[in-house]
């Protein structure tokens, strides 16, 4: 799939759900079903500032393309960060920099986007981007 | 007065979030505003706009008039001994901050010890770290017990020659337990230590009087207590304020200004460095007859009551659930919790989609989450418009949440 249609695919996911409690259900869901995280790369280096839960995330360039691995203590956010690694692991730096991460306001997570200690969302896309432009 | 006709006052407490309807129980953080607060601070900017203590004409006469009765209102609040020992600021941090400046500047020397407890809010705490590493003074901490409740036997051999002040809270914003202050003070005092008592949350549920408690210095902020953001008190004993040095300079603190060197104010204008906030402080004055009257209502009061002995009962019979401040004689409606395998954020996002208003996080009190061992709680603070219906919504909607995530 390409980065649209694995955009699309969870723009179709979360349509399923007029209710936020049922949102927060499937990304509880998806946060419990989140690959698990090398204990050893839980460092202070590849934690998030700006959480009020704790999440890490890590990188990795593989043939031209950026892979990402995440986590975090709390599961919501692990729902919110698994769906950002499965939308953009595979894509190239130019695609994520190019990219304005618009479909996280399609599902209803754009009040999370706001610039709040209170939620990393900002912070988490704000890495992603980091990790594009400097590998 | 039902709790009904009180809620009536509150016309924020009618709104939906999410298409529920609100449940706000974040009232330690910050407490929502009647009308009398509110039509005040409308009415004085429609009408009494001028700035204080400066011109004649009538405007600024109305607005000083209105600023400096609050003044009297705060001191007979306070019950201080004259409304001089009454200082105006933004809040309970820049009271502190004042405080631990001004103070700092007069009695602080190298080696001078400070003491605190583990439970104080970081307003209470940051500000003289800051003087200790401006003057080269050592900080102390006061340990509490499991229960919460401070470690008041182990205050007597904190307290050396070299300790020149202590700085401790009526009321810890996440223990919700009522501190032994007159204690404190009685212990401090024998030593001629003075105390700062930090009231943020103590003033809002507690009937304070300064003289009885011979407190030297009490602080407290205007949005916690229903009057408008950007107020705040510092009460000091006369004798102290004397002795202190200006915070800020400009305004209406100076008595005359030359280029060779200027002479101040007395109190309290001293303290009060330019324009003060007069739309926002004359709204303690309505916000302090609130409080006083619902004190007073023994419907009001009934609620509350039960109100706290229903989540008291949830918090603590729930083996899920651990509550932090148990010392239950001494606890206000102020509920600070973890849930075993479901983390506070995760709590407090989906409680608050059916419609619940609380705090989760370290509730500016790091030092605090790391000596009871948790990343961070979630808070429920109640408030006395809040009604049984809420406490009994707020329990069943946990216990939905926790089955979500657990």
């Amino acid at each position: 799939m390409s980065l649209e249609e694995r955009k699309q695919q969870v723009i179709d996911d979360f349509s399923l759900y007029d209710e936020w409690l049922d949102k927060y259900a499937y990304l509880i869901d998806l946060g419990k079903n989140l690959a698990p995280f090398p204990e050893e790369q839980k460092t202070e280096d590849n934690q998030i500032k700006g959480c009020q839960s704790r999440v890490w995330l890590i990188s990795e360039l593989r043939d031209g393309c950026l892979y990402f691995q995440a986590d975090s203590d709390a599961v919501i956010t692990r729902g919110i960060i698994s769906l950002l690694v499965g939308v953009y692991s595979g894509c190239t730096r130019e695609e994520i920099s190019a990219d304005d991460f618009g479909f996280l306001e399609e599902i209803g997570l754009k009040e999370n986007l706001s610039p709040t200690r209170a939620n990393g969302l900002v912070s988490m896309v704000e890495r992603i981007k980091e990790m594009a432009k400097n590998g | 007065m039902s709790v009904q006709a009180l809620r009536a006052q509150f016309p924020i407490l009618s709104r939906n979030v999410y298409g529920k309807p609100l449940v706000y129980l974040d009232n330690a953080a910050s407490a929502q505003r009647p009308l009398s607060v509110v039509d005040l601070q409308r009415s004085l900017a429609l009408e009494a706009n001028g700035n204080i203590h400066r011109a004649v004409h009538a405007l600024a006469t109305e607005a000083t008039s209105a600023f400096e009765d609050t003044r009297r209102s705060v001191q007979q609040f306070l019950h201080a001994s004259a409304p001089e020992e009454i200082v105006f600021t933004s809040g309970a941090t820049a009271a502190v901050n004042l405080l631990a400046f001004s103070f700092g500047e007069a009695f602080i020397h190298e080696g001078d010890e400070i003491l605190v407890s583990v439970a104080e809010h970081h307003s209470n705490l940051v500000p003289w770290q800051l003087l200790c590493e401006r003057k080269k003074a050592v900080l102390k901490v006061l340990d509490i017990h499991e229960n919460g409740a401070l470690r008041i036997e182990t205050l007597q051999k904190s307290l050396s020659q070299h300790t020149k002040i202590v700085a401790i809270s009526h009321i810890s914003n996440v223990l919700g337990l009522i501190n032994p202050v007159r204690e404190i003070v009685r212990i401090c005092h024998e030593k001629g230590i003075p105390v700062l008592v930090d009231g943020a949350q103590g003033v809002v549920h507690e009937a304070v009087d300064v003289q009885e408690m011979d407190c030297d210095f009490y602080v407290f902020s205007g949005h916690k207590l229903y009057a408008a953001t950007g107020t705040g008190v510092l009460y000091g004993k006369r004798k102290w304020l004397d002795a202190m040095p200006p915070f800020m300079g400009g305004g209406e603190m100076i008595q005359s200004v030359k280029l060779s060197g200027s002479t101040f104010a007395p109190l309290p204008g001293k303290f009060e460095a330019g324009t003060q906030n007069f739309n926002g402080i004359p709204s303690l004055k309505p916000a302090i007859e609130l409080v006083q009257a619902m004190r007073q209502d023994p419907e009001i009061q009934a609620e509350q009551q039960a109100i706290f002995d229903l989540v008291y009962r949830k918090l603590t019979e729930d083996a899920r659930i651990t509550l932090y401040g148990t010392d239950r004689a001494h606890k206000i409606p102020l509920f600070s919790f973890a849930v075993k395998g479901a983390h506070h954020e995760d709590l407090a996002l989906i409680l608050d989609k059916m419609g619940i208003a609380l705090r989760s996080g370290q509730m500016c009190a790091e030092p605090l989450m790391d000596r009871l061992g948790v990343t961070g709680l979630l808070r429920a603070s109640f408030a006395p418009y809040n009604t049984l219906e809420e406490a009994k919504y707020f329990a069943e909607c946990l216990d939905k949440a926790i089955e979500m995530l657990v």
